[in-house]
């Protein structure tokens, strides 16, 4: 039997340089490009529709998720109920996402079924009506979540936080009241759909088993000129407007815990400082050893989980540190919370902490490239921005360099304490 | 089809390996058979404390996250009425870190008074955050007393309540360890870019010597039949009306669980599901509606829950429920129906199988069940079921005398 020595890690080794597959490029034959993954050990296949058709481009709050979510729920040919029995007899799946920037319709599917569900996906992506009494139902439903999830600290805060830092007119802020479900028509989701979901104005992303076979099925239903259109698409100038207010405050009565956010407006992913922000906020709060998890929740015990973010968009980018604490260790968790983002620019990381978070970083990123799926989400995070794959050797090389000092400069250059916008959903005693 | 090697130690710690090499990670994943049904009435909430405090430091490595992370690796735990399972992902060039850790920490806690303090307080804000401070957050915390009067599944993995958890005392954690966390109360499993020589191995260097605990016998008191209806009304803070219904059926190892999954499938599994076609978009009485089983290994419920559209009245979206069930009892389900939720279950398979995470929870979950090779025999099983089969749990199932009922109403403005 080997001798051990329990009070010591075993060797950590260097993780081998990760190979990210790069994909197979088509056209269809209406020039709509195609980026096939070919990998996985399961037969299945996903195909994605990316449209710019996220919020970002609705005159109407909500009317891009809704459009989005009732393309399924009737078609030309097909009752919403039967198109639903099809995609569940052939064990599929339909994925509807309407975010910021853009919406994306995804078939998950067996490829023994693909030539009886790709007909569906084809049939819903171009031919939605938008019946009346599907979209009555669906709003009344959300309208319901949404006055449930009203009651939820951590949702006022997340909503009321984007409102406070680009103004309740600037798409990434606006939020939609309870009134506005009433208020969708078919006749928006119609022209929103007429508008946006066309061949210039989308891209796919096939990944798991895709073979040659695949795309000639898909320039069949998808490749003709008759769901292209040629009006150039206007959105108006919006302009960012942060509050003036620093402390921010929603008094909710009878909490037991204070939904927390503090951050700012930043940048996106196209920024040369955002890999480095990127390491900054690992260690600030992006991981469970983070500084502000061992502080808070690890030492104090004031919360069940807090951590930090940098989200990256296409007009902008802004970041938050996050968490739901007790009503009455609220004030002293935001104490605390400034005197982590204090250190960060006043006191330099030591060697030790850096391997850490270059090591924990570098384990996320192989994670995050596992499996054909999470291969074509990498892609499309450069894709959307118009960046090439030199973006992830750039990541791993800045997790591998990055010194102390830039660190320390980085904070001081972003994260400055009374940069912050700060808000408390519930109550401070 | 997921191919693996299997081999036990003298210690009784069993070992599964699963190779798959087209991921760069190693998932490793090791379950105790331990959780809140095994805890005293009296101090309830230890199995998910305990959880917490596994990642308090072990007797030789004070902290288990941070050399962890150090290898590029992550971690999660969870615990419910049944087990306690923890997993984590590595590079595969940095495999022997976990068998460190995980052999550490089941050899011996640090049982440090300061981890135990902190990690009350984290529980006791879980408490709050998930069960308290939530709209609907109490539902289980009312429902299991309700349907479970003697079993110990009548408590939540939580905890009874909050003094349960702020009483706990560190010789009660000991013992609660000693009993549990040995070797051959455990399954761990290796899945990735390895081979079953290297991971033999490195379980033997690193568990090899961990001494065998004590084998215990489960002597869990039995829930009597429920002989008649239960119901409980409550009025909470919340803007609409809910309904849960919760009714006895059978366990996870119980030849019958198949069917009883899929007569939960034909329900409310996706859109074209009866639940959803009739009661949300026919008849508009619900925004939500679920029918599902609670997968417990010992006999568990079969739960039918929705929250009501605002004007609609509890009683009659009641019976709107209850027609239904009443329907799926008289009338056998068409075939091609059937075929319907056996593809989806097949296709749920195929598709978990992506993952080697998932493949290895799979591995160690069916160990326990008493044969891993259910991770491939199991869609087999769920083919197997025929409409007869369906129509008679349905009428097992789905009786009044069976069924407790929870009204939780919203507060009158």
């Amino acid at each position: 039997m080997e001798i051990i020595d329990r009070t010591k890690q075993p060797q950590i080794r260097s993780i081998k340089k990760a190979v990210l597959l790069k994909p197979a490029k088509y056209k269809l034959d209406n020039e709509i490009p195609v980026f096939a993954f070919n990998a996985g050990t399961q037969d299945v296949v996903k195909i994605q529709f990316v449209f710019r058709a996220g919020s970002w481009f609705q005159s109407e709050v909500l009317t891009a998720f809704s459009t989005n979510k009732l393309i399924i729920e009737g078609t030309k040919k097909h009752k919403g109920a039967e198109l639903a029995s099809e995609i569940d007899f052939y064990g599929a799946y339909i994925e509807l996402k309407a975010e910021k920037d853009m919406a994306y319709v995804s078939l998950y599917t067996q490829n023994k079924h693909l030539k009886n569900t790709l007909p569906i996906l084809e049939e819903i992506i171009r031919q939605p009506v938008f019946p009346e009494n599907e979209l009555r139902t669906f709003m009344q439903n959300q309208k319901q979540d949404f006055m449930i999830d009203c009651n939820k600290v951590n949702f006022i805060a997340r909503s009321k936080f984007n409102e406070l830092i680009f103004g309740k007119d600037h798409p990434y802020g606006r939020n939609a009241d309870a009134e506005d479900f009433d208020k969708v028509k078919t006749a928006d989701l119609l022209a929103f759909h007429q508008k946006f979901y066309r061949a210039e104005n989308c891209t796919v992303i096939i990944s798991g088993h895709v073979n040659h076979v695949t795309i000639k099925d898909l320039n069949c239903y998808f490749g003709d000129d008759r769901w292209k259109q040629k009006k150039e698409i206007k959105i108006p100038p919006y302009k960012i407007t942060t509050t003036k207010t620093r402390e921010n405050i929603i008094i909710k009565e009878k909490v037991s815990q204070s939904s927390l956010r503090i951050g700012k407006i930043l940048f996106n992913k196209t920024h040369p400082d955002f890999h480095g922000l990127q390491v900054l906020n690992t260690l600030l709060g992006g991981y469970f050893g983070s500084r502000l998890m061992t502080n808070i929740r690890e030492d104090k015990g004031f919360t069940y989980g807090i951590g930090s973010a940098i989200v990256s968009m296409h007009h902008s980018g802004f970041f938050f540190i996050t968490s739901e604490v007790g009503v009455d260790v609220c004030n002293r968790a935001i104490e605390e919370i400034y005197h982590e983002i204090k250190k960060l620019r006043t006191q330099k990381i030591s060697k030790n902490e850096l391997e850490l978070v270059r090591s924990y970083m570098t384990g996320t990123f192989l994670r995050s490239i596992d499996g054909p799926f999470a291969i074509a989400d990498r892609f499309l995070g450069i894709y959307e921005y118009g960046l090439s794959y030199d973006y992830y050797d750039q990541l791993i090389n800045t997790i591998k360099t990055i010194t102390p000092v830039q660190l320390a400069g980085l904070a001081e250059k972003y994260l400055s304490e009374d940069s912050m916008i700060e808000l408390v959903v519930g109550n401070k005693n | 089809m997921i191919k693996f090697d299997k081999f036990t130690l003298k210690n009784g710690l069993k070992v599964i390996v699963h190779q798959d090499h087209s991921t760069p990670i190693v998932a490793v994943n090791i379950l105790y058979d331990v959780g809140a049904r095994d805890e005293h009435p009296d101090h309830t909430g230890f199995a998910h404390l305990f959880e917490h405090l596994m990642f308090g430091g072990s007797v030789n490595v004070p902290k288990y996250d941070e050399p962890l992370e150090r290898a590029g690796g992550e971690n999660n735990a969870f615990t419910n009425n049944d087990i306690t399972n923890y997993y984590l992902t590595v590079p595969k060039e940095n495999l022997e870190t976990a068998f460190w850790l995980e052999s550490d920490r089941m050899m011996s806690l640090a049982f440090s008074p300061k981890s135990l303090d902190v990690q009350r307080n984290v529980v006791s804000q879980e408490f709050n955050q998930v069960y308290l401070n939530q709209p609907y957050g109490d539902v289980w915390l009312l429902l299991k007393p309700l349907a479970y009067k003697v079993h110990p599944y009548l408590w939540n993995t939580i905890g009874k309540n909050l003094e349960h958890i702020q009483n706990a005392t560190m010789k009660e954690v000991k013992a609660f360890f000693k009993k549990f966390y040995c070797p051959n109360n455990a399954i761990l499993v290796v899945a990735g870019d390895i081979d079953t020589s290297t991971v033999k191995r490195l379980t033997k260097k690193w568990f090899g010597n961990i001494p065998k605990g004590q084998v215990h016998k489960r002597n869990l008191p039995v829930e009597p039949e429920q002989k008649s209806e239960r119901t409980l009304k409550v009025e909470r803070n919340v803007p609409y009306d809910a309904i849960y219904k919760a009714y006895h059926t059978c366990g996870r190892t119980d030849e019958e669980f198949y069917t009883v999954d899929l007569l939960s499938d034909l329900l409310s599994n996706g859109k074209s599901s009866r639940l959803y076609i009739e009661l949300i978009k026919k008849q508009k009485l619900f925004s939500e509606i679920n029918a599902y089983l609670s997968g417990d290994m010992d006999k568990g419920l079969f739960i039918v829950t929705g929250k009501l559209v605002k004007g609609v009245k509890m009683d009659k979206a009641e019976k709107a429920i209850i027609d239904e069930l009443d329907k799926i009892k008289k009338t056998e389900v068409k075939p091609k129906e059937l075929k319907k939720v056996q593809n989806k279950v097949e296709s749920t398979l195929v598709f978990s199988e992506m993952n080697v995470l998932n493949k290895a929870m799979n591995l160690a979950f069916a160990e326990l069940l008493g044969d891993t090779e259910l991770v491939n025999k199991e869609i087999c099983h769920y083919q197997a079921v025929n409409p007869s089969m369906i129509i008679e749990q349905a009428n097992n199932i789905f009786k009044k005398t069976n069924c407790s009922t929870l009204y939780y109403f919203s507060k009158k403005k």
